[in-house]
């Protein structure tokens, strides 16, 4: 087994460097070669140092626990801190930034022995839905380099679905892990709020972030979950609550399984994505799971209250970027002589810190990209004084609502079934232009994160133009175990996650 | 009717201390107005009785005990630093 | 027109927990720049705060001692402004449900006491401290103090002179002593001080345009700060002028303030809920057990002091005003029985050597024992009452007990008979001329025979026996 040890998943893997038949540096050395002939044109790592992998790989090999995840290289998105290793955001802001501490995640996958491949493409500060916001330029679709791999966890699903890393950690604030894992046709799990620690992870949203896997198949997505989840004590949002047995939970019957089917608005909605998801439904009846329908009061909202939760979180949590410590700073006297900077603005004027404020502002305008300052300036008005009554508390209350719908449906059902995304894969660029397009398009993952429930996107079939549709499910907190069996019980009775995409098959 | 206008989106970006261009001044105003367009759906909905959501947890007093931990040697984070002054970080002068 | 002032204190406490209010870092104060940080006191891209379990017990702990009002759950909120020595662009505050409301302290004024509102207590972090170059164009940024617990209590405006603030100051002040929970020292920035004050006319009710003064150093500062205030706002309202919403700064050197910025420019801080911390439950357990732990507050004790040794109001006041002092009197007291001249020691000596040489209570040790020893020797004789002011400086100073220090110098007084006899008989023999006089009637005589005694002993003999033993040798002579 030499040519395609990439491609396959990592369970089989462990399997065969648990008995020796496998080689985990002919593994590294197999990855680094698809990393060199097929990263420059998908661009699902921002940069890679094979030098810097191979000593890792000696020492993981030398000197790493033989843990579960041994010799197994896993890319983690670019907004999760490697100690060391230069941590971005893909964003000018934080260029150089090398953070001295790791996240709780990638303690988590180095103990198990993992070897971390940093710098997975992304969203700047994962805002958006296409990896287009990168600074250091889009991911491309494996399947068609035309259309974007979604985002904004883009590099992440890329580099699983074109072989240039066994498994992968995104974040999911709004759908930037099951989206992009959709597009790709791959499996991408957003945890409960809290079942992951999120020390580490650079902050979107505070209160909607968490770290999830993108993996093969479903089995990996087990795998990976069980060494993530976890209480952390660095982490005050992260739960106590037991981690159950992801792995050994997987069973093939969907016996009595109820899967409630929500009424929501299909404005948008692609008919061949409606149709593979009705496909997959009468699948999970002949597994025998039973149809319950639910109602998910204010769903259609939730794109509304998303985006003013979100970004009121995002102006706050990017307000540190400011040039004092690290990071981009603006050279003085090379002003741009925009508005509002300094005095002679219509703006409040300063009165005696101007070269600071100045250096504050000229930072932040070319630290920051487009949909950054959007997303900044959207956030700081809606905390601003006189409207955070109209738009964060209402948005807080809608969210209650939101809340309160999932719980009354998860009192019928087991899972909830919907698509992941309204479309497959958009091409490069079509969006771009138009923000609030862009943010519709994440109407069928939103909810789940402003619920905090987990939500997982499998492979459920393919467009006419042979672009992957996602199936997304959803179960109620803590019960990924649940979510996970269903996932594996329809995959396994399918064969889209076999089917890999092109450009790895070169 | 506009919701926000170009000199509010100014003031606002004044807050956030973000300097915009003048045509980034007038295309952002113009999209935010779009985007808080879209989100005047949400006053339709009644509220009153409705408390916020901050947290979808249900957790609580989550403390730490007052022990001391090791601290980053300075070194370690003031090379990350854009300008430095001996042990100190440099910004541009402050008068009060 | 006559005005009266309104004024409000807000006072910031650093509390002297172990760690800082979000992370392990050490709290303490005089570390070289930078050195007692780490990522999240920082706030470096992905760290979170975890809240630090003590601190928030000290918190309900000085509620309780202000007799505030406990938030069922209390929350941290955001507050955002820029500033090169706030690191995460915002501070973790509290807004709308803070820890405690509604308290109040009972400040001396005179034989009485006056009643004070506190209207709030929350808690916050630390921000950093910025040093500025005198020459470069530059400042610079020392973060050691960035998380830092802080308590942030707010006065309502129910103070009515910078008299009474500076009161309310010194009573805050050793309420926290007596609590433990502050080093409470200004020139540290342990204790912190921001006034706000508005003229009214007397006998009306509504409030004046409110101005803010900040970098008040020390209580005297607060209290000069307002009465240049007052002054300042006086004259310009009875000159016809108006006063509009400011925050202004003391200069101490030029004992005035000066503008600092305007309502317009005020700051808008878009509070919302910290969503990195989860909520906190003051429940009743919690409060009874804090409420147990509680010591006798001043209030407390100088009434009971008054009481139970019938020391007047004021002195009482005064021996409460530290926990040390008042420690130190009523340990004295249990060894030495004597209220009134152990008060007078700890309240004259013992403070009037602490002012002289600019120190707090708890700076300089005095130990119980050696106040009622110095007492006993005076009592017995074995010292004069001049050579015990002089000895006690040497306590201090050398930090030693009295009865130690008499007996390595040979201080003891004379008061042996036969060595006084002795010492008499020389001096009359070697005086003739002064004892005839004495013979003569001249008072003077004496004085001078007594003084001869006293130098010849090296000032050892106790000169009230002395004085007797000369009389009854001058007589029978």
């Amino acid at each position: 087994m030499s040519e395609s040890l990439c491609r396959l998943p990592i369970h089989q893997l462990r399997q065969a460097i648990e008995r020796g038949t496998c080689d985990p540096r002919e593994l590294v050395h197999q990855l680094l070669d698809h990393i060199t002939q097929r990263n420059p044109s998908l661009s699902a790592y921002m940069t890679v140092d094979p030098e810097r992998l191979k000593r890792q790989l000696e020492e993981r090999v030398q000197h790493g626990p033989r843990g579960r995840l041994f010799g197994i290289p896993i890319t983690v998105k670019d907004n999760l801190c490697v100690t060391g290793e230069e941590t971005t955001c893909a964003s000018r802001m934080l260029t150089g930034f090398r953070p001295p501490y790791s996240a709780t995640v990638i303690e988590r996958l180095r103990a198990e022995g993992a070897i971390i491949i940093p710098r997975a493409n992304m969203d700047e500060f994962a805002f958006g839905s296409s990896t287009e916001t990168s600074h250091f330029g889009p991911t491309k679709n494996p399947r068609d380099p035309e259309r974007v791999p979604g985002g904004s966890s883009g590099g992440s699903a890329a580099a699983v679905a074109s072989d240039l890393a066994l498994g992968a950690l995104g974040t999911d604030t709004g759908g930037s892990i099951r989206q992009p894992a959709a597009f790709c046709g791959v499996v991408g799990l957003k945890p409960t709020y809290g079942r992951v620690s999120r020390y580490g992870l650079i902050a979107f949203a505070s209160s909607l972030d968490q770290i999830g896997p993108i993996t093969k198949d479903v089995t990996d997505c087990a795998l990976l979950l069980s060494v993530i989840a976890g209480h952390d004590p660095k982490d005050s949002t992260s739960a106590p609550t037991k981690v159950d047995d992801y792995v050994g939970g997987l069973s093939p019957s969907l016996q009595g399984v109820r899967i409630g089917l929500p009424a929501f608005s299909d404005k948008g909605l692609d008919e061949m994505v409606r149709e593979r998801v009705g496909e997959a439904l009468k699948t999970l009846w002949r597994l025998g799971a039973r149809p319950v329908e639910v109602a998910l009061p204010h769903i259609d909202q939730s794109i509304a209250t998303y985006y003013i939760i979100a970004t009121a979180e995002a102006s706050s949590n990017l307000a540190r970027y400011d040039g004092v410590q690290y990071g981009y700073r603006a050279q003085e006297g090379k002003g741009q002589g925009a508005r509002g900077e300094g005095e002679g603005s219509r703006s409040p004027k300063p009165t005696a810190q101007n070269a600071l404020i100045a250096m504050y502002q000229r930072t932040r305008q070319e630290g920051f990209g487009e949909e950054a300052k959007r997303r900044i300036i959207l956030g700081t008005y809606v905390l601003s004084r006189g409207y955070y009554d109209a738009y964060y508390l209402k948005g807080l209350k809608v969210r209650t609502l939101i809340k309160q719908g999932f719980d009354e449906a998860f009192k019928r059902c087991d899972v909830i079934v919907m698509p992941t995304s309204p479309t497959a894969a958009f091409r490069l660029g079509e969006k771009l232009d138009d923000p609030l397009q862009m943010y519709l398009s994440d109407i069928y993952t939103i909810s789940a994160n402003l619920a905090g429930v987990p939500a997982v996107s499998v492979p459920c079939g393919f467009t006419s133009n042979d672009q992957p549709v996602g199936l997304q499910l959803l179960a109620n907190t803590f019960e990924e175990a649940k979510l996970l069996q269903v996932a594996y019980a329809y995959e396994q009775s399918t064969e889209w996650h076999h089917r890999k995409p092109v450009i790895s098959e070169q | 009717m506009a919701v926000v206008n170009q000199q509010e989106v100014e003031q606002v970006a004044f807050l956030a201390r973000l300097a915009l261009a003048e045509a980034e001044a007038a295309k952002l105003a113009s999209q935010l107005d779009q985007i808080l367009q879209y989100v005047q759906q949400l006053q339709a909905i009644p509220t009153d009785e409705v408390k916020p959501t901050s947290h979808v947890l249900a957790l609580s007093n989550i403390t730490r005990p007052d022990q001391r931990q090791p601290c980053v040697p300075p070194e370690d984070v003031l090379r990350l630093a854009p300008e430095r002054h001996n042990q100190f970080f440099k910004v541009p002068k402050i008068i009060e | 027109m006559d005005y009266e002032p309104v004024i409000g204190l807000e006072v910031h406490v650093q509390l002297a927990t172990a760690s800082k209010l979000f992370c392990g870092c050490p709290a303490a104060f005089g570390a070289s720049p930078n050195s007692q940080t780490c990522p999240v006191c920082l706030g470096l891209p992905g760290t979170l705060p975890v809240l630090n379990q003590r601190a928030f017990e000290w918190g309900v702990k000085v509620a309780l001692a202000f007799d505030c009002q406990l938030a069922c759950v209390m929350k941290f909120d955001r507050k955002h402004y820029f500033y090169p020595d706030l690191p995460k662009g915002f501070q973790i505050s509290q807004y709308d449900q803070p820890l405690s409301q509604h308290g109040h302290l009972d400040i001396a004024l005179g034989p009485s006491t006056k009643r004070i509102g506190i209207t709030r207590i929350h808690m916050e972090e630390d921000a950093g401290k910025l040093l500025h170059d005198p020459v470069q164009p530059a400042s610079y940024v020392d973060f050691n103090r960035a998380g830092v617990p802080l308590l942030e209590i707010v006065s309502d405006p129910d103070v009515r002179s910078p008299e009474e603030a500076y009161q309310y100051l010194l009573d805050l002040k050793a309420v926290l002593g007596y609590l433990k929970v502050s080093t409470c020292n200004m020139e540290e920035g342990s204790l912190r001080c921001d006034a706000n004050i508005s003229l009214r006319q007397v006998g009306t009710t509504a409030f004046g345009a409110k101005i803010e003064i900040k970098n008040l150093n020390s209580f005297k500062a607060v209290k000069a700060a307002l009465d240049h205030e007052v002054h300042r706002q006086t004259s310009l309202l009875q000159q016809g002028g108006t006063l509009a919403q400011q925050t202004r700064l003391w200069d101490a050197k030029a004992e005035a303030t000066e503008l600092m910025r305007t309502k317009e420019e005020a700051s808008d801080y878009r509070y919302f809920p910290e969503p990195d911390l989860v909520p906190f439950v003051i429940d009743q357990a919690l409060v009874e057990r804090i409420r147990r732990e509680l010591p006798e507050l001043p209030a407390q004790r100088c009434a009971r002091l008054a009481k139970a040794y019938g020391v007047s109001p004021y002195d009482a006041q005064v021996l409460t005003q530290h926990p040390s002092l008042a420690e130190l009197f009523e340990g004295a007291l249990r060894l030495y029985p004597h209220p009134k001249p152990v008060a007078n020691w700890v309240m004259g000596e013992f403070l009037g050597y602490l002012n002289a040489n600019g120190k707090e209570p708890d700076e300089v040790q005095l130990r119980p024992e050696w106040l009622a020893h110095l007492l006993e020797a005076i009592d017995k004789g074995t010292i004069s009452g001049t050579m015990a002011k002089e000895l006690f400086v040497d306590v201090l100073a050398h930090q030693r007990d009295p009865n130690v220090l008499i007996e390595e110098r040979g201080l003891r007084q004379i008061v042996d008979e036969a060595a006084l006899n002795q010492l008499a008989e020389a001096v009359i023999a070697g005086h003739p001329e002064s004892v005839k006089d004495y013979q003569k009637g001249k008072a003077n005589a004496l004085m001078y025979l007594v003084g001869q005694c006293m130098r010849h002993s090296d000032g050892k003999a106790n000169p009230r026996q002395v004085t007797e033993v000369l009389k009854k040798k001058l007589e029978t002579a």
